[in-house]
């Protein structure tokens, strides 16, 4: 029978439906057991981040008082304000280099996904001679570590006056977003029934047509997922951060951030409030489609 | 109009050859049913017809048009999917309305259609619902209408009746015919079930590993099947086939029997044959010159009928008899043959000896 991606695995019922019937099995003293080890797991996992959040709202001397303070400090947003404001007035470097973030992330998403949806899509319908080695070679683009391939790429960009440029950076998280985006979205595209399309071009429609008003709605969540994967791929990226820009007007926030570390002393409390300010857009993000996210990540695992 | 045309069509997936050089002629308003078994490649030759998937060679004429290399869009037919193919975000009413949306009909000149259709198909209560809100019966029902919602050139339908149960199939079989009666249509028509091809048919061709074996009326398919397979896939309960050969005045059975040799076969003496008879050609309870002795084998009945296995040789009969027959296992008796009915076949290349003749 024929079923659309979004109708067959909702993910609400996905998520509610399991944990009831881990409890019934469990018993007492087994969620006894379940909830002290989430809780060793979880103060493991969140003291990090709970130390740099705190660690950005300490004054100065309360960063680095010994012992160290872990709530009787002195609140203060100034590192805050420093991350966005620089010490003379004006804009703050990390804040250029913020804005660079959201550009270079932001439009490689939206390019790799322009690109990608409708490749997969192609790669889904169509017979094409040898697919499976065009395929191949795409995911194979990403077996490399990118460090492997930064010498070469500074070299080319050198040649062509693509070091330090935004569009530099757009372009190779583009390249390296592209494979990505192609083999999670032909998961999604071959699950919608191409009949769908089929019937659309009977009806009268043209090939676009029916991809467009049939099938790219029902590759929403898919797509949501992907752009997300693939935004925050660009987002952390510090590899190619660092040796394709050098400039404060271009530079992308990871390498700005570890720039601050380093010299004779760091200013803690400005690092901390940087890096929450880095993680706020993905969890953000992330939070937004979260729905879409279960559903991709549950479609393409389990329905294959 | 509405005439189709195939030409030596010919397809392949890869090492499977679907379609083996199909030529079919469907009348301007003709029922026609493609039968065949799961796999004979009948949905590819819907599917091509539609523009839905390209011949490898060999051509489709629409209205006596090339019509080979249209886009779908182009060629004025309607489908009825095997899987409904429902847009499953839509409304069972926009499902119905979209093939009018798309070609740019007034919102009430739809809105009648829509209605129109609707109330053929006993549907009303379900324009509603979304796919997934409907049994597979009811989809069927609505994946019709958006077929039925248009006048195009010629309706395809890929076994539109398959998921439904054996009362609303019966059903809807008496509504097709007369849906296609009053538009006078033409429809191409896919199923698996012989019962469905007889009943509703003004022509059938049989279709077996991509290639016609026989295209006809439904009577001469049923009575002068052009093959032993042909004879054995239409027709319920199936045909009983007997090796034989012919020797003189005489047909000697390969388990020792012996019936008259039929006068209008042409088979030489010797070749080896097989006698195909049917259920409703066999009687265990008249008497006549021409019988075979055997032994009951087993009993079918099937209420207004009951079915008589008669073991012959190593051959087992099906034997159509009265409702109230009985009998036990084992038992002997005569099966009388009316061999003015019956089909003889080339044991060999399975072609029937008997078709032109008749
Ligand atoms: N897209 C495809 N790729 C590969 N093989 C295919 C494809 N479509 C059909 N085939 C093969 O071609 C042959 C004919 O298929 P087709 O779907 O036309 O059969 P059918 O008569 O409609 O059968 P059914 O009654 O089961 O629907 C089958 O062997 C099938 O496996
Ligand atoms: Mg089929």
């Amino acid at each position: 029978m024929a079923v659309s991606v979004n109708e067959a695995v909702p993910a609400g019922p996905v998520r509610d439906r399991t944990p009831p019937a881990r409890r019934v099995a469990g018993g007492r003293g087994r969620s006894v057991l379940e909830v002290v080890l989430l809780a060793v797991l979880a103060v493991v996992m969140l003291f990090p981040v709970l130390w740099m959040i705190e660690t950005s709202i300490k004054e100065n001397r309360d960063v680095y008082a010994v012992p160290a303070k872990f709530i009787d400090f002195q609140v203060t947003l100034a590192h805050y304000r420093d991350v966005f404001v620089a010490p003379g007035g004006g804009r703050s470097a990390l804040s250029v280099a913020f804005l660079n973030s959201v550009l270079v992330a932001g439009v490689s998403t939206v390019l790799a996904t322009l690109l990608g949806v409708p490749a997969a899509w192609a790669y889904s319908r169509f017979t094409l001679k040898a697919k499976k080695d065009q395929l191949f070679f795409i995911l194979s683009t990403r077996f490399m570590p990118p460090v492997v391939v930064v010498i070469p790429i500074f070299l080319m960009y050198r040649t062509a006056g693509l070091i330090d440029t935004p569009l530099g950076l757009i372009l190779i998280y583009t390249a390296f977003n592209l494979p990505f985006t192609i083999w999670m979205m032909k998961g999604f595209v071959d699950e919608v029934p191409p009949e769908y399309e089929e019937a659309a071009m009977l009806d009268g429609h043209t090939r676009l047509q029916a991809f467009r008003k049939y099938t790219l709605p029902l590759l929403v969540p898919g797509i949501a997922a992907t752009a997300v994967f693939a935004l925050i791929f660009s987002w952390n990226e510090f590899v190619f951060a660092v040796f394709l820009t050098s400039s404060d007007s271009v530079r992308t926030a990871p390498p700005a951030i570890a720039g601050l570390i380093g010299g004779t002393t760091v200013d803690w409390g400005l690092v901390a409030a940087s890096s929450v300010v880095f993680a706020l857009p993905v969890l953000l993000f992330a939070y937004l489609v979260r729905k879409h996210l279960v559903a991709g990540v549950t479609l393409g695992a389990v329905r294959r | 109009m509405g005439t189709v045309t195939l030409q030596g069509l010919r397809k392949s997936f890869g090492r499977v050859q679907a379609l083996d050089g199909v030529t079919l002629d469907v009348p301007d308003g003709s029922f026609f049913v493609v039968l065949g078994p799961s796999g004979a490649g009948k949905t590819t030759t819907l599917r091509t017809i539609a523009g839905l998937e390209k011949p490898d060679a060999g051509s489709v004429h629409l209205d006596g048009r090339d019509a080979t290399g249209d886009a779908p869009a182009d060629r004025d037919l309607a489908m009825v999917f095997q899987n409904y193919a429902l847009y499953p975000r839509h409304t069972a009413y926009e499902n119905i309305a979209s093939p009018l949306r798309a070609r740019g009909r007034s919102p009430g000149e739809i809105a009648e259609a829509v209605d129109r259709i609707s109330g053929l198909l006993h549907i009303e209560r379900l324009l509603r619902r979304r796919p997934a809100q409907m049994s597979g019966g009811e989809m069927q029902r609505v994946a019709l209408a958006r077929a039925l919602v248009r006048s195009p050139r010629a309706f395809l339908m890929d076994e539109p009746l398959t998921n439904l149960d054996l009362k609303l199939r019966v059903e809807m079989r008496t509504e097709l015919s007369r849906i296609h009666r009053s538009l006078g249509a033409t429809f191409v028509y896919v199923t698996n079930d012989q019962v469905e091809a007889l009943s509703m048919a003004d022509r059938v061709a049989v279709l077996k590993e991509g290639r016609v074996q026989q295209a006809g009326t439904p009577a001469e398919v049923y009575e002068r099947p052009a093959n032993r397979w042909v004879a054995g896939f239409v027709g319920s309960p199936p045909i009983s086939l007997l090796a034989c050969r012919a020797e003189g005045d005489r047909l000697i059975g390969t388990d020792g029997w012996s019936l008259p040799r039929p006068g209008w076969t042409t088979a030489e003496d010797d070749r080896p044959l097989l006698l195909g008879l049917r259920s409703e050609d066999l009687s265990v309870e008249q008497r006549g010159d021409a019988s075979l002795p055997g032994e009951l084998y087993g009993l079918e009945p099937l209420g207004d009928r009951t079915v008589v296995d008669v073991r012959v040789g190593t051959a087992i009969l099906k034997v159509k008899a009265r409702p109230t027959i009985s009998g036990s296992p084992g038992e002997r008796l005569l099966v009388t043959v009316d061999l003015d009915r019956a089909h003889l076949f080339d044991a060999s290349t399975g072609q029937s000896l008997s078709a032109a003749t008749r």
